[in-house]
């Protein structure tokens, strides 16, 4: 029992990693690639608490998820990365400004 | 005859016609607007059979592929879902016919499949009957949207959409890591078991906080709408429409699926603390929206924080709880997503004839833009809530339970905002009444452009005469069972 | 529903729909709008003529639409809604006309018109309304549809005052919006019954029906320009005068009026709202205005701004008689909606005529004016003394009542309100007449045009001429059956039955 619960503080572990860098950096392909801690984090915490005896075999709808929820944020880094690119080739910066369309 | 029509699973042809569609737009762009209106009235057909389906046999539950759960996914459908399908399709219908005429060429390639994408996500969210399958199509709706966004080109729109795309992923994971926790704690995600196994427990009050910020974040709440007022400024004026109108109600409509179905019947403390908290973040962004929204020297951010503080209404049922406020807000989802998507294509219109949007530039444009001035004005009626409108019907309600609870506090709030609303609206109005000395250009506008967003001016203004009907149709399957009473 | 029951309706309708289809006109189909203008408002003059036969006979006319939960859109033709239908629908004919002559080749006419008929429309359902929330309805479609017409001129200074409308309007619907839902949560009803619905309420929520009352007058103290919150009629004067002839005579300010009166008689019932004690401050209100309105138009040269100062004073007349609780107060209260009216919309279109006739727009300039506008200052005379109170014209009869009312109620002070206020309206109007009749004429007026044989436009000279004699007329006529007074004491004798 302990070991699963240890994965799922690791993955809660991550998320919070994540959450953390995507605050503090500004480059975006750091924050692109923040998410992508999050999301392993969230992955590992569903993987974790799926085993839900140490004998038993693990439950498989929460691997379901996962495989789903890695081919979503596929998607979602690819438009993330080409979206900066666009950003970086329109403004000639790798960050966000700050503020309002003038 | 009818027997067969009835048979037809409407709900599984709402999530695939757009699917289609989209697919055929972006195999065949040469034909995209035929098959994109196209596809917009199928689904309006579609709506319709569903409606009557429902109106028939009450609530309906489909298995797709037959599995069932805890496997298979299951679509639901009852009046809740109705309306937010309705509201789509309506949104959807209109925004379609005003991009045929707003998208050309490399644009138009790239907007239907794109929006019809977007508008699969979208029905098939709204029909979801388990918390997994909404975060997929939530996520699905999102990305569609960011790209929409960012369709506009350009730095702002571009740096918008960015931002967009990382709050809305942001948000997303953790609604997931929420929903994690839900099913380990209680073995299912389908709302339904849930709904009766669910027990208040620190397992599963974690997972309602994480779920909810999440869902908040992608709802703009206040003080999470930073992200709001330029994505929904900086799209292109059908996108933005579609923003405001349905994209932002998503994710509440999952927090009100939550809430009135799994966390409002367990009752608990925690459950009236958070109530009270959204309420109060409403009223914030009630008062914060429409002050913003009064500072703005741009049209289409004008419009944005209006969006903000209408959101905000949404909020105010959460304290007060009781079937009276839900319809509400159930009503100022739709009557809101009418109006607001009027006031962007209004916007549009104007950005289109005049090449700017400067409220205090505008002069004259009552004279040349008659009708675009009449959607403005029509659909203003509705947000300030001024009778006879959608937007009067849900403030009477919210008004009534918040007196009638004596919570008058919340009644000041919506009397406030009306008052908000009023001066923001009418800055427009005012100066596009003024005299202009630049000759007049008019025509320039495609008729097609105008109409639409008067269309849905006026549709907003006629739902305040069919409140009594909306109700009874709203009311299928009891979506506010979970709630007391009167 | 048959075609009888549908009346009321058809009375609203009869205006919306012209209005709306000349929002599409262009504007050069001047034949088509004025065609359209006039249909509507002469049907609605019939229509209301032959409510008021079926009234007399015994027929009743109502009608009833779904709106929210629990509450309808209810019209119904009673007494009291019939006096301000017929009222608006005959001074909205003459205002017509006047307005197709004043507004002749100026931009814009078929947007102005389209709102004047909305204007109309709103006022028509604000008066037969049978609910509060009907009531609502109209009074916020009043407050959106005049707004157009007041910043008509598309000027600044009218985007200023439009604004300044706004703020005081749309205010005082919020505050009208929350008196009325914070009574139905009281009552579960909010439908209009003779002598009130609230006295059989438990005596806890006494309080709160205070409270709801205080919001009540606020809300429609604004269009009615009581005391604090008048300060948004004067500076629309800016308006084209057809439209300060409606806002002050025939649909805004008598909304206001109207509304007071409604709460009083037929949500709190006259004798609870006396036992509540909230008629007496009203009436202390309603006096200052009268007061502080007469005082304020006597240092006006602006003569439209006199005129407006004029009118918060006398809509007041219409509070008081009602505040001072009695049966015959009542009448001269009523009846005054119907007399001012008539009064100031003549000096309102006689105004008009000055200014576009002569270019006269302040009372400085008026010296000899008669003699070159012999009819238009024939009938300012008559109403400037009629506003005064001189028998036999209407006004007179007004404040005949309302004193007699006061003696009979036993509010002897309100003898000395009426009476220091007819002396201020004889201070401030019978300057105006001297000097128009008596004093020598200038060399040049400020901006002469000649309209052939007559002195000005027909249409701008009829419709003053009109209502001049109407001022007269019913002030002779007033023991006749067919005269407002005897349909006034109608309607008191409901309120006030033994």
């Amino acid at each position: 029992m302990s070991y699963i619960i240890l994965y799922a503080l690791l993955g809660v572990g991550l998320f919070v990693l994540g959450l953390y860098a995507l605050i503090i950096h500004a480059h975006l392909l750091r924050k692109i690639l923040a998410i992508n801690v999050m999301g392993t984090g969230v992955f590992l915490v569903l993987v974790a608490l799926a085993a839900r005896h140490q004998d038993a075999p693990p439950d498989p709808v929460p691997h379901a998820m996962v495989i789903t929820g890695i081919v979503v944020a596929v998607s979602a880094t690819a438009l993330a990365l080409i979206l900066m690119l666009k950003v970086y080739a329109a403004t000639g910066k790798t960050e966000l400004h700050d503020g309002k369309p003038d | 005859m009818t027997g067969d029509l009835l048979g037809i699973p409407w709900a599984v042809l709402l999530i695939l016609l757009p699917l289609i569609g989209g697919l055929a737009c972006f195999l065949l762009p040469s034909l995209s607007k035929s098959l994109g209106l196209l596809c917009a009235l199928a689904i309006l057909v579609a709506v319709g059979g569903l409606g009557w389906q429902l109106a028939e046999n009450g609530a309906q539950r489909y298995a797709i592929g037959g599995w069932g759960a805890p496997l298979g996914i299951d679509l639901y459908a009852d009046g809740l879902s109705l309306l937010m399908l309705v509201m789509a399709a309506l949104v959807g219908l209109g925004v379609s016919v005003y991009s045929s005429a707003y998208f050309n060429g490399d644009k138009a390639r790239h907007f239907w499949p794109l929006w019809l994408f977007l508008w699969a996500a979208l029905n098939a969210l709204f029909l979801s009957a388990d918390i997994f399958n909404l975060y997929v199509t939530l996520e699905l709706l999102g990305l569609a949207a960011v790209a929409l966004v960012a369709l506009a080109g350009g730095a702002d729109a571009l740096n918008a959409a960015m931002r967009y795309l990382l709050v809305s992923l942001l948000g997303s994971l953790f609604y997931l890591l929420g929903v994690a926790l839900i099913y380990h704690g209680f073995g299912s995600v389908d709302i339904a078991i849930l709904a009766q196994r669910i027990e208040p427990s620190p397992a599963a009050w974690s997972a309602v906080g994480l779920m909810s910020a999440g869902l908040l974040l992608k709802t703009a709440l206040f003080p999470m709408h930073f992200w709001l007022p330029a994505a929904h400024a900086s799209a292109p004026a059908p996108v933005s429409a579609l923003l405001s109108a349905l994209v932002v109600k998503a994710p509440f409509y999952i927090l009100l699926r939550l809430w009135l179905e799994i966390f409002s019947p367990t009752g608990a403390a925690p459950g009236q603390l958070l109530g009270q908290l959204l309420g109060l973040l409403g009223a914030a962004a009630v008062l914060w929206g429409g002050i913003q929204a009064l500072r703005q020297t741009r049209l289409k951010l004008l419009i944005a924080y209006s969006t903000v503080a209408q959101l905000g209404y949404l909020f105010l049922a959460f304290p007060l709880g009781t079937s009276i406020a839900w319809k509400g807000v159930f009503y100022l989802l739709l009557s809101h997503a009418l109006a607001k998507a009027a006031m962007f294509m209004a916007a549009g219109n104007i950005l289109y004839f005049c090449g700017h949007d400067r409220i205090t530039d505008l002069d004259g444009v009552a004279q040349r833009l008659p009708l675009t001035l009449a959607a403005f004005s029509l659909a203003g009626v509705s947000i300030m809530g001024l009778p006879p409108s959608g937007g009067f019907v849900a403030k009477w309600l919210l008004l009534e339970t918040a007196l009638r609870s004596g919570q008058w506090w919340w009644a000041a709030i919506l009397i406030l905002g009306g008052l908000l609303a009023a001066a923001y609206i009418f800055q427009v109005i005012g100066h596009a009444f003024t005299q202009a000395d630049a000759p007049a250009e008019t025509g320039l506008v495609p008729a097609r452009m105008e109409w639409t967003a008067v269309m849905f001016a006026f549709a907003a203004i006629l739902l305040g005469f069919f409140a009594t009907d909306a109700f009874e149709l709203i009311g299928i399957g009891a979506p506010t069972s979970g709630v007391s009473g009167g | 529903m048959n075609l009888a029951q549908s009346l009321p309706l058809l009375v609203v309708a009869s205006s919306l729909v012209p209005g709306a289809i000349i929002f599409f006109l262009d504007e050069k189909q001047t034949v088509a709008r004025i065609f359209l203008n006039m249909a509507g408002a002469l049907i609605k003059l019939a229509l209301a003529g032959v409510m008021l036969w079926g009234i007399v006979h015994g027929y009743h006319y109502e009608i009833r639409l779904p709106l929210l939960p629990g509450i309808d859109l209810f019209l119904r033709a009673g007494p009291l809604a019939m006096l301000f239908v017929t009222l608006s629908a005959t001074l909205w004919l003459l205002t017509t006309i006047y307005a197709i002559g004043y507004l002749e080749d100026s931009p814009h006419r078929s947007r102005f018109f389209g709102f004047f008929s909305l204007c109309v429309t709103a006022t028509a359902g604000l008066a037969l309304a049978g609910n509060l929330l009907t009531f609502l309805l109209f009074y916020e479609l009043l407050t959106l549809a005049t707004y157009p017409l007041i910043v008509h001129r598309g000027t600044e200074e009218a985007r200023l005052a439009g604004r300044n409308y706004l703020i005081y309007t749309i205010g005082g619907g919020a505050l009208l919006l929350l008196a009325t839902v914070w009574l139905y949560t009281l009552t579960g009803t909010l439908e209009f019954t003779a002598r009130g619905f609230l006295s059989g309420l438990d005596a806890v929520h006494h309080p709160a029906l205070i409270v709801i009352f205080v919001l009540f007058i606020a809300g429609l103290g604004v269009k009615a320009a009581l005391l604090p919150f008048h300060g948004w009629l004067p500076q629309a004067m800016v308006a084209p005068a057809p439209v300060s002839a409606l806002l002050h005579a025939v649909a805004v300010v008598k909304a206001g009026a109207f509304g007071i009166v409604r709460v009083v008689y037929d949500v709190y019932g006259i004798e609870f709202a006396a036992d509540l004690g909230v008629t007496l401050p009203l009436a202390i209100l309603a006096s200052a205005t009268i007061i502080y309105g007469s005082v304020r138009a006597l240092f006006q040269d602006d003569l439209k701004r006199r005129l407006a100062f004029s009118t918060v004073s006398q809509v007041s007349y219409i509070a008081l008689g009602v505040a001072v609780v009695g049966p015959i107060a009542t009448i001269g209260g009523l009846v005054h909606l119907v007399h001012q009216g008539i009064q100031k919309v003549t000096l309102f279109f006689c105004a008009g005529n000055l200014a576009e006739t002569l270019g006269i727009h302040k009372v400085s300039e008026m010296n000899g004016v008669a003699r070159r506008m012999p009819w238009t200052m024939t009938a300012f005379t008559i109403s400037a003394l009629g506003m005064i109170g001189l028998p036999p014209l209407t006004g007179f009869i007004s404040k005949w009542y309302l004193g007699m009312g006061a003696l009979d109620a036993g509010q002897n002070w309100v003898i000395f309100i009426l009476a220091g206020s007819s002396l201020l309206n004889a201070a401030y109007f019978l300057p105006i007449v001297y000097a128009a009749w008596f004093k020598p004429s200038p060399s040049t007026w400020p901006h002469e045009r000649s309209f052939g044989a007559l002195e000005t436009a027909w249409p701008l000279l009829l419709p003053p001429i009109i209502t001049a004699a109407l001022t007269l007329g019913l002030g002779l006529l007033a023991s006749s059956p067919i005269s407002p007074l005897e349909w006034v004491r109608f309607i008191a004798s409901r309120e006030f039955a033994p």
